[in-house]
């Protein structure tokens, strides 16, 4: 709070629509609109820049992604084909190489599945089947020479299609296996057999976790049914259904689609049928994983965004600020000029008020002024009642009573009669006592004493008489408003230079706050509102000294009392007096 | 020497000529412009003291007729009013000035002092 007392500007505390001063304007709806308009002006379009900036960040993320995931997938497909393709292959170069005849010789045949396993890896057993589904030779550990296949799908659609891959299955010893068949031509017998081999899926295994994938990404192989053939990480056993929703139909090209788990995290999915065997080749990476980079992206871009909206909001801040302060500070000049001539004409109008009383007063009080004198003059010249003391007292009380009236209506006219008036030689003794007749019954009914400070020989000098009796009344109404009954004020002139005096009213009132010092000669500015002050007094006297050519000073003591200070050019002041 | 009053206040006029009598001085005295016009015609006046303001004749029209007619005659003026107009107004014409209500001692001495007569 102490920091904005520091920093509030000057219009913040004004309260429109209230008092003399009232303003044009309410400076602080004035500030908050242009504030509140010229941040949207200036962040509305910062702000959907910035978003636009991050949605095409974020699309051009996501398509990156979804690129990659497919290359890694189509990848991972070729290498599965390429695989099991090599292992067909293998058999049928087999049957082609050495014949059936050579084969169904079980040493030789043993020989064979040895040569395999050391060149290839993976094969389990060996076996060959006759065109009737009859299985004529077998190499493994177990007994199936013999065993009838001739009702079985797989050697219909071997057959059919010359190649036949199996899905994965646990074989005897709850080991995964899957079974590769190729058929053959046997031109020395003029016969088609099919070879079919039995392979653990161990390599198989390896080449898909061997798979660089960044940031917990999973790739295995699941059948058309969606049963995993290949270990997943996360996403469901060995043989068991996967636990990822929408298996797309099958298609020739890698696809790649966001979906669910049943958890319903969100995952990144390219899949990939292989051709010519039950797989499908499936890379799981989660997209939030993924989408990483976003995220510093983001930051990196909430930081600027804040930054830039700091900045431009102090800015807006202080330009406003500036502006309105500068619209006050017109305002208030505005105020002032006003005031002042309200008041200049107020003082005209009262002048010739008096005047008026004054001159309607003058002839009748001229004529009791006469009947008395004639009155006297009688008593005195005719010696009739010149003796009858009671008469006469009488008599020269009305004559002075008459007087007394006189001189009020005659200093009436003076001070009308100086409104307007220019400049004039003072005296300046005459000058204060003329001012000091209007304020010493106040003054002596509150029993304050008036200490007059002013040599005779202070030289006579060029001054405007109006303003200076105004200045001068101004300064002893605020000291006696400032002062207790019984208080002392005291006044004093001085020449100081040839062309400049000075002269001071000084009282033992209450003081004026340091805080309230600068504030004294700003007008409405005013400690007494409550009591009808107008807080014009000293701004009015302010600038009179000023029009004078002059200066004014104030100093201060709470509790201590107040001393005012003019001092005063005293051979005129051409260029000031110039309105 | 005689003076002459004009004023259109005939109760102030006819007192202060008979209060300048008890002082040695002879005073007429006259309500308008042209009673004091057609008595200066009879009589020869050292000094007039005319009010500012009356009815038809104003003070300074009348001080300019009788200075064409009678050129050695001296002029004091009356106001009740002092305003700025008629105080330059009697000092432009190098006149006297008095504000209502006078002293008439003040009367007296300036009397003398236009007439050119000690004013004992």
């Amino acid at each position: 709070m102490k920091l904005f007392e520091k920093i509030k500007p000057q219009f913040w505390e004004t309260d429109p629509g209230t008092g003399p001063a009232k303003s044009l304007f309410d400076y602080r709806r004035i500030w908050r609109k242009a504030v509140v308009v010229l941040a949207l002006v200036a962040l509305v379009p910062l702000c959907v820049l910035a978003s636009i900036d991050y949605s095409v960040t974020r699309h051009s993320l996501e398509f990156e992604n979804l690129l990659r995931t497919s290359r890694t997938t189509s990848n991972a497909r070729r290498t599965v084909a390429y695989f099991l393709e090599e292992r067909t292959k293998a058999l049928q170069f087999l049957a082609e190489h050495q014949g059936i005849a050579n084969l169904m010789n079980p040493a030789n045949f043993a020989h064979v599945l040895q040569s395999l396993k050391s060149s290839f890896g993976g094969f389990v057993d060996i076996g060959i089947i006759d065109s009737r589904g009859r299985q004529v030779a077998y190499n493994g550990p177990h007994d199936l020479l013999g065993l009838d296949y001739s009702r079985q799908e797989w050697f219909e659609n071997t057959m059919t299609q010359g190649t036949y891959i199996s899905k994965v299955f646990l074989g005897f010893r709850d080991e995964p296996h899957l079974v590769v068949a190729r058929k053959v031509y046997d031109a020395k017998t003029d016969e088609v057999f099919i070879l079919r081999a039995t392979l653990d899926t161990g390599q198989f295994n390896d080449m898909l976790t061997s798979l660089d994938l960044p940031g917990g990404g999973d790739a295995f192989l699941v059948d058309r049914d969606g049963i995993i053939q290949t270990p997943s990480k996360s996403h469901g056993d060995l043989l068991h259904e996967v636990n990822l929703l929408n298996i797309p139909e099958y298609s020739e090209k890698t696809s790649v689609r966001q979906t669910k788990d049943m958890d319903g995290t969100e995952y990144t999915v390219g899949y990939a049928y292989v051709r010519g065997t039950p797989f499908i080749v499936m890379v799981v990476k989660e997209t939030a994983e993924l989408m990483k980079p976003l995220q510093a992206i983001r930051m990196e871009l909430l930081w600027m965004l804040t930054l830039c909206i700091a900045a431009i909001l102090v800015v807006i801040v202080w330009v406003a600020t500036y502006m309105v302060d500068k619209i006050y500070i017109a305002d208030q000049t505005r105020a002032r000029t006003l005031h002042r001539m309200e008041h200049t004409n107020r003082m005209a109008s009262i002048g010739r008020l008096a005047a008026g009383v004054a001159h309607e007063i003058n002839n009748p009080l001229a004529i009791i002024n006469e009947k008395a004198g004639l009155i006297s003059d009688l008593f005195t010249y005719r010696k009739e009642y010149v003796h009858d003391e009671r008469l006469m007292a009488n008599i020269r009380s009305i004559i002075d009573s008459v007087a007394r009236c006189g001189r009020i209506t005659k200093r009436l006219l003076s001070f009308a009669r100086h409104i307007d008036v220019e400049m004039a030689s003072i005296v300046f003794k005459d000058l204060a006592d003329e001012v000091m007749d209007f304020l010493r019954k106040e003054a002596e009914y509150r029993s304050i004493s008036i200490t007059l400070d002013i040599p005779d020989d202070l030289p006579e000098f060029v001054s405007d008489r109006g303003k200076l009796q105004q200045i001068f009344l101004n300064l002893i109404n605020n000291a006696f408003q400032a002062m207790n009954d019984g208080g002392d004020l005291y006044i004093a002139a001085r020449a100081i230079t040839e062309d400049r005096m000075v002269f001071t009213v000084e009282d033992d009132g209450c003081g004026i706050p340091e805080g309230d010092i600068k504030r004294i000669f700003d007008p409405f500015f005013s400690t007494k509102k409550k009591v009808g002050g107008t807080g014009l007094g000293l701004s009015i006297t302010y600038g009179l000294v000023q029009e004078l050519g002059g200066n004014m000073a104030v100093e201060s003591e709470v509790g201590k009392g107040t001393i005012f200070t003019i001092t005063l050019p005293t051979k005129g002041f051409e260029k000031a007096d110039k309105k | 020497m005689k003076i002459l009053l004009v004023d259109d206040e005939v109760e102030l006029v006819s007192a202060m000529a008979e209060r300048l009598g008890y002082r040695g001085l002879d005073a007429d005295w006259a309500e308008n412009g042209e009673d004091a016009l057609k008595m200066a015609g009879e009589t020869d006046y050292a000094v007039a003291v005319l009010d500012m303001k009356m009815p038809r004749m104003g003070g300074l029209e009348l001080q300019e007729k009788l200075v064409a007619r009678h050129p050695g005659m001296r002029f004091i003026f009356l106001s009740g009013h002092g305003s700025e107009a008629d105080f330059k107004a009697g000092r432009a014409a190098g006149c006297n000035y008095l504000i209502k209500p006078i002293q008439l001692e003040d009367l007296v001495d300036m009397i003398r002092e236009v007439a050119g007569e000690d004013a004992q």
